[in-house]
């Protein structure tokens, strides 16, 4: 398309939507606003107000499960009234302890982080920040939700099943989840669980078509691709690996739903379990774990790359200078996403994997942590010589920085398989992704919540209230994961349910009792957030300018409460990058600003 | 009646904290928004750069508290594993200066560079000198750490040396078997279809290779003799499990259908280890680390290391699985129940 066509469609189009917000005004119903929506803004809050419920209940679930490793000895009555059979006397049974696992896992990357986080910014942020009226079509968008939903819904009922939800870990490796005869979370639960991500993975694909869509093809005039904010940078990229790589996902998961409905043999090969013979032959349980990795591992760039479009967006306006190293982000980005594809088997080091395969996923593993290296040093040069807003949002992406510099450096331990043979499946694991991913994930959307939410609500958060919210979840989360890399070190396994009987690991019953304890409190800092959330939005502090944190990009240019089509009369034209802050002695220059004859060139 | 008290102390606490926001979001309205922001600005300030002072105490104290717990101190069990170690120390030497580095940089200019009337941001854009240096030097700290990793790497998945002892460890819901070659050094053929613990058989041994009829199966507990390279051939009856071994730092997935292979050098015996650690029930554990099911966290083998002398005592006291079968198998005599050090040569030699 030329620029010309580009243009004309989008006059047309503005002309469309401008008619559109008039007639809405009037025939707008409850059901197509706030539940069939078709505006992006609207989807984006109900991935968000899904992704928080979600949160909420897979956070409970870690709380449950820490309560058996931080007390093993004692009781908790009212657990027996909250899961009747699952903790008989108080006392959590083995099989409801690793469905818990297994769900806090399952929950949390997927309904939380992928589905939260950029199906939440992805649909907020891209339209806003590119210039555009809606998605490329706002219809699939909306399936795209409601495919969400109802993966949501199929998760929730596997909760309520006699035998359980699947209890085989979040990564599912077969023969465990294929055989009903190997745990009770592999009867129907299993079966939930597959159908559930089946879905989840269509609304993922149709969500992330229409970003790549969005993006590449409704630009406003004047908006190169290098002139948009890294956010967008970072939700395009993101889109691209999960479209890529979620339909391997979905084949897997296809193929055990044969294995263990159908009879085929894909990843099953001689079994003899509870006593019988499986007639099963010549199947691999490793090749469910390449297909499983080569989503699973793009998958955590997915959930990391829209947090790190996040805080330099963020970071950038709050230190009031520009990002330093623009186009070294967007590589960086880049080589991130695409390295993304080929470093899956560094999950597989110990499955009997070919050594010298291996070797090459050691060297493809360890050379991300170039691109990341650029990152932490551009992010750190940005902060240099800014003059620093400490907003919510700013300290969150501060904390983002520290979590992902902590995180990422144990992930060369891990990376480099002569080390992995020894941390492998140990806590040590459990704390490296927990902080780079987990923690560092959920910071990105703290991050992106408090730095928007002005946006979408037209309050303010009350600040008071996130600046305790961030440093009890700051503090806490180094207190529950930074001693865990001990634990790690000591060789402890992760997915125990109980370590009293080991000589080799109980001597850590201490820390595990005091990290549940940390985790109680972090748990309950977050109840305070989702307060505050709810809270501002009926009663929070009101708006005073459009533009509150003087930011160049196009989202604040829009009205307080933008409609749907989002500007009126015509979209604004974009004539510079997204990072002039500080420019010849300006606070910030509108990226809608024309180029002025005596500015000065970067 | 205390869990009353308790929920109604975490309401209590929840709405005090909320009481406060509320009053502070006043407050700051009365005082002047600019103001009271600034005020903010400066107190978070403090705080991150607390954050980092107090966060570098708690790393050391951390370390202090929990180093001694760690499988370092004791040193490697395994020749091969002090190879893991040296790698570890160069790898924790060199994350730990870039930890350090721009952990201390990151909060340092987020307190140095808070906002003040008196600065203005500096608009630095980029630079391609800086940037080429922050590229190039973590590719050239990241091929070494690569070069040492693959050089140990290849050598721990080399072939086992010539000598070397083997063992089958086979994992099922929830325990560990372990069988040893017998006297003629060869393991008898399996076959999963023949698998019957009723029949004596809990492994699935082909009974018609005679390979098979020397080969003694332990359950829960291994043998093995110290500074004699051990190869473990590993299989799984049902699920995936995996060998790990801490204090060897060995660690191998045992797969239903595809053996697996794993080799390490003891270094010190059981009661040498009772010794090193202080610890007089010290013994060396063997963890499933890979999911398998409700009872995971129980799949526990005991592994012990002796000399040779004591190994072969243990050796000819065990009885191979085939004599112990022969009472049901018609074509043998039903002799062979006391376990004696001639026997399985004596089975072996019946069954010619």
């Amino acid at each position: 398309m030329s620029n010309e066509t580009i243009l004309h469609d989008h006059v047309t189009g503005a002309h469309e939507a401008d008619h559109e917000v008039h007639e809405h005004h009037h025939h707008e119903t409850f059901i197509t606003k706030y539940v069939f929506s078709q505006d992006h803004k609207m989807i984006s809050k109900q991935f968000l107000f899904t992704g928080i419920t979600w949160a909420i209940i897979g956070g409970l679930f870690s709380v449950i499960f820490r309560l058996q490793l931080g007390y093993p000895e004692s009781t908790f009555p009212w657990l027996e009234d909250l899961l009747g059979h699952w903790a008989k006397g108080g006392r959590l049974d083995p099989e409801f302890y690793y469905s818990l696992v297994t769900m806090h896992g399952t929950i949390l990357v997927f309904f939380v982080l992928t589905a939260g986080l950029s199906g939440t910014f992805a649909n907020f942020l891209i339209p806003l920040q590119v210039g555009a009226r809606d998605m490329a079509s706002p219809f699939l968008n909306m399936l795209s939700y409601w495919f969400f939903f109802s993966a949501s819904i199929v998760m929730m009922v596997s909760l309520f099943m006699q035998t359980g939800p699947a209890s085989g870990g979040w990564t599912i490796y077969p023969p465990l989840s294929a055989l009903g005869d190997a745990s009770e979370g592999s009867k129907i639960g299993m079966d939930l669980w597959l159908t559930s991500m089946s879905l989840f993975i269509i609304s993922s694909l149709l969500g992330g078509l229409n970003y790549i869509t969005t993006i590449l093809n409704m630009r406003t005039k004047g908006m190169s691709m290098t002139r948009m904010p890294l956010t967008i940078w970072a939700l395009f990229f993101t889109a691209i690996l999960g479209v890529l790589s979620f339909p391997v996902l979905l084949s897997g998961c296809i193929l055990l739903l044969f294995d263990r409905n159908l009879g085929t043999s894909f990843y099953l090969s001689d079994i003899f379990i509870n006593g019988k013979i499986l007639p099963n032959e010549g199947g691999s349980p490793i090749l469910f774990q390449h297909l499983f990795w080569f989503l699973g591992h793009p998958e955590v760039y997915i959930i990391i790359l829209p947090a790190m479009g996040i805080a330099s967006e963020v970071m950038s306006v709050n230190s009031r200078k520009p990002i330093f190293g623009y186009m070294a982000m967007v590589g960086s980005l880049f080589a991130i996403a695409a390295l993304a594809f080929l470093v899956w088997a560094h999950h597989m080091f110990v499955t009997g994997l070919n050594p010298f395969l291996g070797s090459f996923f050691v060297l493809l593993t360890l050379l991300i942590a170039v691109p990341s290296a650029i990152k932490v040093f551009n992010w750190l040069t940005t902060l240099w010589r800014g003059n620093l807003r400490f907003t919510p949002a700013m300290l969150y992406a501060i904390g983002f920085v520290s979590l992902f510099i902590s995180g990422g450096l144990t992930g060369i331990f891990l990376g480099n398989s002569a080390l992995d043979i020894h941390l492998h499946d140990t806590y040590f694991i459990i704390a490296h992704f927990h902080i780079v991913m987990g923690v560092a994930g959920m910071f990105g959307m703290f991050a992106g919540v408090y730095h928007w939410y002005p946006k979408m609500y037209g309050r303010y958060l009350n600040n008071t209230l996130g600046y305790i919210h961030f440093w009890v979840t700051m503090i806490g989360s180094y207190l529950i994961f930074w001693p865990m890399h001990y634990e790690g070190l000591a060789g402890m396994p992760r997915r125990y349910y109980d370590f009293s009987n080991w000589e080799s690991f109980k001597m850590f019953a201490g820390l595990n009792e005091f990290i549940s304890f940390v985790s109680i409190i972090v748990f309950s800092a977050q109840i305070l957030f989702v307060f505050n959330f709810f809270y501002s939005m009926f009663k929070g502090r009101k708006l005073t300018s459009l533009n509150p944190w003087g930011a160049t990009t196009l989202e604040w240019t829009t009205p307080l409460k933008p409609g749907h089509g989002n500007w009126i009369g015509e979209i604004p034209e974009v004539h510079r990058w997204a990072y002039d802050y500080g420019k010849d002695g300006r606070a910030f220059i509108s990226q809608t600003e024309p180029v002025g004859e005596q500015e000065s060139k970067h | 009646m205390n869990q009353f008290f308790l929920i109604a102390i975490v309401v209590m606490i929840f709405l005090l904290i909320f009481q406060i926001a509320k009053a502070s979001e006043y407050v700051s309205i009365l005082k002047g928004e600019e103001k009271s922001r600034k005020q903010t600005n400066r107190v978070n300030g403090f705080l991150l750069i607390a954050f980092l002072i107090f966060g570098l105490f708690g790393v050391w104290w951390c370390n202090d508290l929990y180093y001694g717990k760690t499988l370092f101190p004791q040193g490697s069990a395994s020749y091969e594993g002090e190879n893991i170690d040296t790698m570890m120390w160069i790898t924790i030497i060199v994350c730990g200066v870039v930890f350090f580095i721009t952990q201390i940089l990151l909060f340092a200019f987020s307190y140095k560079y808070q906002e003040s009337d008196k600065r203005t941001a500096y608009y630095f854009t980029h630079n391609n000198k800086l940037e080429l240096l922050w590229t190039g030097v973590p590719a050239i700290v990241l091929t070494v750490l690569v070069v040492f990793g693959l050089k140990y790497w290849f050598k721990f998945t080399s072939d086992a040396p010539k000598n070397a002892q083997m063992v089958e460890v086979t994992g099922h819901q929830f325990g560990w078997e372990f069988r040893y070659a017998g006297r003629d050094g060869v393991f008898g053929k399996k076959n999963f279809k023949l698998t019957d613990p009723a029949k004596g058989n809990p492994l699935g041994v082909d009974w018609n290779d005679e390979a098979s009829h020397d080969d003694i199966h332990v359950a829960a507990t291994m043998h093995l003799v110290v500074n004699k390279p051990v190869k473990l051939i590993i299989n799984s009856q049902d699920v995936i499990h995996d060998v790990g071994l801490p204090h060897f730092r060995m660690k191998m997935d045992a797969v239903p259908g595809i053996p697996t292979t794993l080799w390490f050098t003891p270094k010190y015996t059981t009661e040498e280890m009772k010794v090193r650690t202080g610890n007089a029930n010290f013994v060396y554990e063997l963890s499933c680390d890979q999911i398998c099911g409700k009872n995971h966290f129980a799949m526990r083998g005991v592994i012990i290391v002796e000399s040779q002398q004591e190994f072969d005592k243990w050796m000819v006291s065990q009885t191979p699985e085939y004599t112990k079968t022969l009472p049901g198998n018609n074509s043998a005599p039903q002799a062979d129940t006391s376990a004696t050090g001639a026997k399985p040569v004596a089975s072996l030699e019946l069954k010619k």
